[in-house]
Order: C-alpha cells, then sequence, then structure tokens
C-alpha cells in the first residue's frame, strides 16, 4: 500500500493509524492548535462585525482612538489571516502530516516554539496594531521587531516540518504534503523580502524600497499571501480532509500533479494586477492581468478534483454537515477563483478597483473557502482528537446554514455596493461633460443600506462560529461529567 | 486511482523525494517575482523620475507619519487612475516620479473616502483643521471618525529626526543642515498653519499633531501637478 499516494482514507486504513495514534503521534499539539484556531476565530470575526458597524454607524469608535476603523481593520485581516486560517493550517499540517508520512513531528520542543511562539506574535499585534504601530503595508503592517519574530518561529516551523519529512517511515509524499510545502517555502520568500525595513525607531521602520517598487513587491507579497496562506495550504487541507470526510480516495492523482505546478508557478505572477491603472510600467500590469486570467486553470483543477472526489458519495451530502461544508467551501473556492481573474481584466477592475466589489470577492474567498472548510475540518477532528461526540450534532447543521445565510447576505450586499459605488463614481453627464454626482458623501450615503446588510450577514457568519465553539464546550464538559478524560481514545465512527 | 498504483518515473524521480519537491517549489516560485520586480530597479524600465519632485520637509515627514498611524490609507487612495471620470474628480492622473520619495507607497486600495493625491492646495488649512475635528461639519454624510486627540498630542521632534534620518538611509536626498534643523523647521512651518487657522478663527500650536497632517496634506500632489503643468510628462497608458 505504501505507492498509493492517498490518505489512510478506507476504514480498514484508518484502523491501524487509530491505534498508532495514541502513542506514536503527538496530537496534544494538534489539540493546542484547534483550540487556539476556535478562540481567534472567534476574535478576528468579532474585530470584523465591529469594524462592519462601523461603516454602518461612524460613532461605533465611542471617540476612542485605538477602536477607530483605520486602526481596527489591519487587526481584523491580520486575525482572520493569520491567526485564525493560520492556525487552523498549523492544526491540519500537524495532524495529518504524521499521518501521512506515518511517524511523529520530528521534535516536540520545536511544534510548542511554533505554536507559543506564533500565539505570542498574535498577541502583539493585538497590543500594537490599536495604537498605531504599523508599517502600512497590507497583510504586513505588523512592525519590525514582530517580523523578527515571525521570521524565526517561521523557521522553527521549516525545520520541523523538513525534519518530519526526512524521518518519514512512507516512500511517498501525498500531494497535500506538496501543498504545505510550498505554503512553508514560499511564505519565508514573502514574508523576508516585503519587510526589508530599515528600523527608526523601536516601533518604526522604513521600508528600503520606495514608491512603486515598494508597491510592486507589496502587492508581489499581498497576492501571493492569499495565494499561499489562504490558497496552497487549504487545498494541502482539503486534500487531506475531503478524502477522509467522504472516504474515498482522491479523484485523479495526474490532475493533482498538474494542477499543483501550474498553480504555484502562475500565483506568483499575479500581484500587479492590484496595481492596474496605475503608473507601474504597463508590462508589469499586462503580465499580471494574464497570468491573473491563465490562473483559472489550475484553480479550478482543484476544484474539480475536489468535488470529483465526491462521485458516488453525493447522496451523503444531504445527511452529513461536514460534508456540507466541504462542498460549499470547494464551490466557493470555484466562484472566488472565476471572480479574481475576472476582476484583473482591466476593464473590469476599472469598474470594481477601489470599490465594496473587492471587499465582497474576497469575503467569498475568506468566509466561503476557508471559513467553511476550516469548520469543516474542526467538526470532523473533534471526536477523533479529543475522544468524544460532540454534545450537539444538530447544532452542525444549524452552523452550517446560519454561515450561507451570512455570506449570502455578506457578498451580494458588498457586491450590489460596489456596482452602485463604481458606476456613481463614474457617471458623467450627456449634455454637460461634468461628472453627474460630484459630492462625495452623496455617494457614501447611499451605501448605507448595503453596509448594514453586510453587517447582518457578518453577524450571522460570527454567530456560526459562537455556536460552533460552544459546542465544543458543551461537549467537553458533558464528557468531563460522564468520564475521566482518556485521552486519544477514538469513539466510534458516527 | 489506477494511474497512481503504476510506479510512475515522475513519482520516483519527484514527488517521492522532499528535497527536490522542496528546490523545484522553489524554483517555480522565483520566476514570476524575479521577471517582475527586477526591472524595477533600471533606470530605462523602472518607474521614470519627475523632475521638480522633492522630499517633504521635516513637518510634512511628520505629518505622514500620522497618516499612516491612523491608518488614513485603509479609506483614501492616493493614486488617480486615468480615466476622465477620475481626472474630472481629482485632476491629473497619478506619475510614476511623484512617489519616487514615498518610503512606504500609500496608494492605498480603497476609497470609502476620495482619493487624496492632488488633495493639497484643494482646502484652506482651516477646512482640515474643521473637517479632522467633525468631518460632516464639512462633509454632510461623512462616515470618518472624529479625531478629537491630534488636537492635544505634540509632535516630538526628536521623533522626527529620527524618521528623516531613517529615510535618508533609505535614499530620500535629504541633507545634512535639513537633519540638523529640524526643531527650528517644524516651528517656522507650523507657525506658518498656525497663522492661516487664525484667519479662519481656530487657534492651534505650531507642534500640534493636527498642524503636522494639515502640513502632509496640503503638500499631496502639489509637486507632481506643477511638474505636469511644465510639461514634464508622457501620455498616459491606454
Amino acid at each position: 500500500m505504501a505507492t498509493v499516494p492517498s490518505p489512510d482514507a478506507t476504514p480498514s486504513q484508518a484502523a491501524p493509524a487509530r491505534a498508532l495514534s495514541a502513542g506514536v503521534y503527538d496530537d496534544a499539539i494538534v489539540k493546542l492548535f484547534f483550540t487556539a484556531t476556535v478562540t481567534w476565530a472567534l476574535v478576528g470575526m468579532l474585530l470584523g462585525v465591529f469594524i462592519a458597524l462601523e461603516l454602518a454607524w461612524w460613532p461605533a469608535n465611542a471617540g476612542i482612538a485605538q477602536l477607530t476603523f483605520g486602526r481596527l481593520r489591519p487587526l481584523h485581516t491580520n486575525a482572520v489571516i493569520f491567526a485564525f486560517c493560520g492556525n487552523i493550517c498549523f492544526t491540519g499540517i500537524y495532524y495529518s502530516m504524521q499521518r501521512l508520512l506515518k511517524t511523529r513531528m520530528w521534535n516536540d520542543t520545536l511544534s510548542r516554539l511554533h505554536f507559543w511562539g506564533w500565539q505570542l506574535i498574535i498577541v502583539s499585534a493585538a497590543l500594537t496594531l490599536p495604537f498605531g504601530l504599523t508599517q502600512s503595508h497590507e497583510y504586513a503592517e505588523l512592525i519590525w521587531p514582530i517580523d523578527w519574530a515571525i521570521t524565526i518561529v517561521w523557521v522553527i516551523f521549516a525545520i520541523n516540518f523538513f525534519g518530519t519529512i526526512a524521518v518519514r517511515k512512507v516512500d511517498h509524499l501525498y500531494v497535500a504534503i506538496w501543498f504545505y510545502m510550498s505554503f512553508v517555502i514560499t511564505i519565508a520568500v514573502l514574508h523576508i523580502v516585503n519587510n526589508l525595513q530599515i528600523p527608526a525607531t523601536l516601533t518604526r521602520s522604513y521600508p528600503v524600497f520606495g514608491g512603486l517598487t515598494d508597491a510592486l513587491v507589496q502587492w508581489w507579497y499581498g497576492h501571493n499571501a492569499v495565494a499561499f496562506f489562504l490558497t496552497t495550504p487549504f487545498l494541502g487541507l482539503m486534500y487531506y480532509f475531503l478524502p477522509r470526510a467522504v472516504e474515498k480516495p482522491v479523484y485523479s492523482y495526474r490532475l493533482s500533479i498538474i494542477h499543483f505546478w501550474s498553480l504555484v508557478f502562475l500565483y506568483i505572477w499575479a500581484g500587479p494586477h492590484h496595481l492596474l491603472y496605475s503608473a507601474v510600467p504597463e508590462w508589469a500590469q499586462t503580465l499580471g492581468m494574464v497570468f491573473s486570467i491563465m490562473l483559472i486553470a489550475p484553480s479550478w483543477g482543484g476544484m474539480i478534483n475536489g468535488l470529483l472526489t465526491l462521485r458516488g458519495a453525493w447522496d451523503r451530502v444531504r445527511t452529513d454537515p461536514i460534508l456540507k461544508f466541504m462542498v460549499v467551501a470547494v464551490s466557493f473556492y470555484g466562484m472566488a477563483t472565476f471572480e479574481g481573474p475576472l476582476l484583473s481584466i482591466r476593464a473590469v477592475n476599472a469598474l470594481g478597483h477601489y470599490t465594496n466589489w473587492i471587499i465582497g470577492h474576497v469575503h467569498s474567498g475568506a468566509l466561503g473557502w476557508n471559513g467553511m472548510l476550516s469548520f469543516a475540518i474542526l467538526y470532523w477532528l473533534y471526536p477523533r482528537l479529543f475522544g468524544r461526540p460532540l454534545a450537539k450534532p444538530e447544532w452542525v447543521t444549524t452552523h452550517f446554514w446560519i454561515a450561507t445565510t451570512g455570506i449570502v447576505l455578506y457578498t451580494v450586499s458588498m457586491w450590489a455596493g460596489g456596482l452602485t459605488e463604481g458606476l456613481f463614481w463614474r457617471a458623467i453627464d450627456a449634455t454637460t461633460g461634468q461628472l453627474r454626482y460630484p459630492v462625495w458623501a452623496y455617494v457614501v450615503e447611499k451605501l448605507a443600506p448595503f453596509y448594514w446588510m453586510r453587517l447582518a450577514g457578518g453577524t450571522l457568519f460570527f454567530g456560526g462560529v459562537v455556536l460552533m465553539a460552544l459546542n465544543f464546550i458543551i461537549s467537553a464538559r458533558a464528557a468531563r461529567a460522564t468520564t475521566p478524560a482518556t485521552g486519544d481514545v477514538l469513539p466510534a465512527r458516527a | 486511482m489506477a494511474e497512481a498504483q503504476k510506479d510512475s518515473w515522475h513519482r520516483r524521480v519527484i514527488e517521492a523525494k522532499g528535497g527536490t519537491m522542496a528546490i523545484f517549489t522553489a524554483i517555480a516560485i522565483s520566476v514570476g517575482g524575479l521577471v517582475e520586480i527586477t526591472p524595477m530597479f533600471s533606470a530605462k524600465l523602472g518607474p521614470e523620475h519627475l523632475a521638480g519632485v522633492t522630499p517633504l520637509t521635516p513637518l510634512e515627514a511628520a505629518g505622514r507619519d500620522i497618516y499612516i498611524r491612523e491608518g488614513c490609507f485603509t479609506c483614501h487612495s492616493q493614486m488617480i487612475r486615468p480615466t476622465r471620470a477620475e481626472m474630472l474628480r481629482y485632476g491629473e492622473w497619478t506619475r510614476a516620479g511623484e512617489y519616487e520619495y514615498d518610503h512606504p507607497f500609500l496608494l492605498g486600495s480603497r476609497r470609502i473616502g476620495p482619493d487624496l493625491q492632488r488633495v493639497g492646495g484643494k482646502y484652506p488649512d482651516a477646512w482640515h483643521y474643521q473637517h479632522m475635528k467633525d468631518p460632516r461639519s464639512t462633509s454632510p454624510g461623512s462616515v470618518m471618525p472624529t479625531y478629537p486627540w491630534l488636537y492635544t498630542a505634540k509632535v516630538d521632534p526628536l521623533e522626527v529626526a529620527a524618521t528623516v534620518r531613517t529615510l535618508r538611509k533609505v535614499g530620500v536626498p535629504y541633507d545634512d543642515q535639513t537633519i540638523a534643523d529640524i526643531p527650528q523647521q517644524i516651528q517656522a512651518e507650523g507657525t506658518a498653519i498656525v497663522a492661516s487657522l487664525k484667519t479662519g478663527g481656530f487657534t492651534a500650536a505650531p507642534d500640534d499633531e493636527i498642524v503636522a497632517l494639515i502640513a502632509y496634506l496640503q503638500r499631496l500632489g502639489k509637486d507632481g501637478t506643477a511638474a505636469i503643468k511644465a510639461g514634464a510628462t508622457k501620455a498616459p497608458a491606454p
């Protein structure tokens, strides 16, 4: 069986893995990352709800500097991307890697340094960004001492990651591992290059690149933070957890090879589509646009491979809420990776850039793809990891519908709001040749209903996460009340 | 799965080898960045210099630091696109050389408020003073928060000196005299703005943060607009 590149998806394969897990695998570290994921999901999304309120109702910051939109928006994005999404990636990687490579993580101390270092970085983000300590580069706002900490923690993670690969007990590297690997390598490169800064004081620094060079480097980073933090590790998670949940092997090995290499090669070129119509050299803008359009192929390759893994199991989507989450996640991945290339076309970008449409686009990716896949993984892992059933299994379905309704409200309001803005801004009076809506705030006022609708959608999505966290807490209490915790023994499969 | 069970050559040579996978991945992810970014450092292919664009004064640089601290760029862009509607609303589209001394760049990615690339000189100092205190008094319907703390906090000349010195290290051409005279320059420039605010009926001190922010905002786009008017420009990208 060693040459079959598939996760231990069938019950007969899963059984020995289960027996191994008690002693061989380090599941304590997975539990730590699991708990951190749920905690930061609550924090990051609550921040999102709050800043959404600030746009609908400006006095929400109560006159407090630390709570203004300009200071909290980066905290929201950092908390969701690096705290919530980062921790679910680490949860899934530490769980699946040990099982795919049939070995414990190479070094337990490095695992713990990685965990506590990463959480410390998140806490320091929360203690700096609201106080206006920022580098201003999007998704790279954290000040230079924290950047150094990230570098150190990432190197620790990388050593442990490649160390585990080196001591693996199986010959093959399953496709999920390739995607994890591209995550480890590329984030290191992006982070270091985009944070080349000269410190001015302990909390302030200035980038060595200036002007449009700085802009191009930043969007090379920014777009590929999306690619290699929110896409490739999550595809790796999909390649492990989707076949496990469906109990069927991945549809096509050959498709996974082709789409992996084309995805990692093409993605890195797409950055300049964030700078269309700027004074960045036109050839760079065109490259960004063309490679973005080409990205549809490998992105959809991944989506198709995920969805076709469900062949013969579609009936279970009706009854299994975990599969519901996964199907919606992969579908949103497909939609977001169609919308992205669409927005990269100059003529479309001319309308969509600077508007709420972009906010809707990133949230169809972040809520739909990253969020829904994360929830599926958390629910799937919970009984297997903690050795106790969910106290309220019916709440999982409730969470699914609340979250899905929330995403729909969010994306629809932002699409409509974005198109409204874009069209109002560019409207020219045919008779006078002047702007039809020259007063900026007139358009701002038109957006209020969309902001309230977005707030409702975001609140629903956040409410789903609260329900999930409560479910985990109640399950832990129920288990403690009946039997003392026995560790890593799994219950019978539901 | 049948295709995978055959022990194919690429599986043996690439996908089963951790080191090879890592090296190939590193190569695959490097090409795009190298092709797109390295030409930016070439005088011929990179952003064009615009004659007449000079570095910010120390007070303006202090204002820029406040602009960054408050996250103004999360809602305001500094990049006018070469479209008819944008040029009617904001003025000339932004040239590459206008950003030459911007460390970091502040193009922004979202316009909750309007673009600020050419806001310099568009309104009197008093308008900005009033706007940051109560945005709805100058722009009814605005969703911008109020910034009362800018009216009590002071600009620290030592912090400004650290900024200017570091900017010089990354290539902004500040001379020794500018760096030596930072406190005096802040005082002199700030006093001029305070005087103009007084005519609008407001009192402020030259080292108030709001004064530094006004100095920065009033400078935005001025060099570029003058250079473009003087003819130092090319046709817009199609």
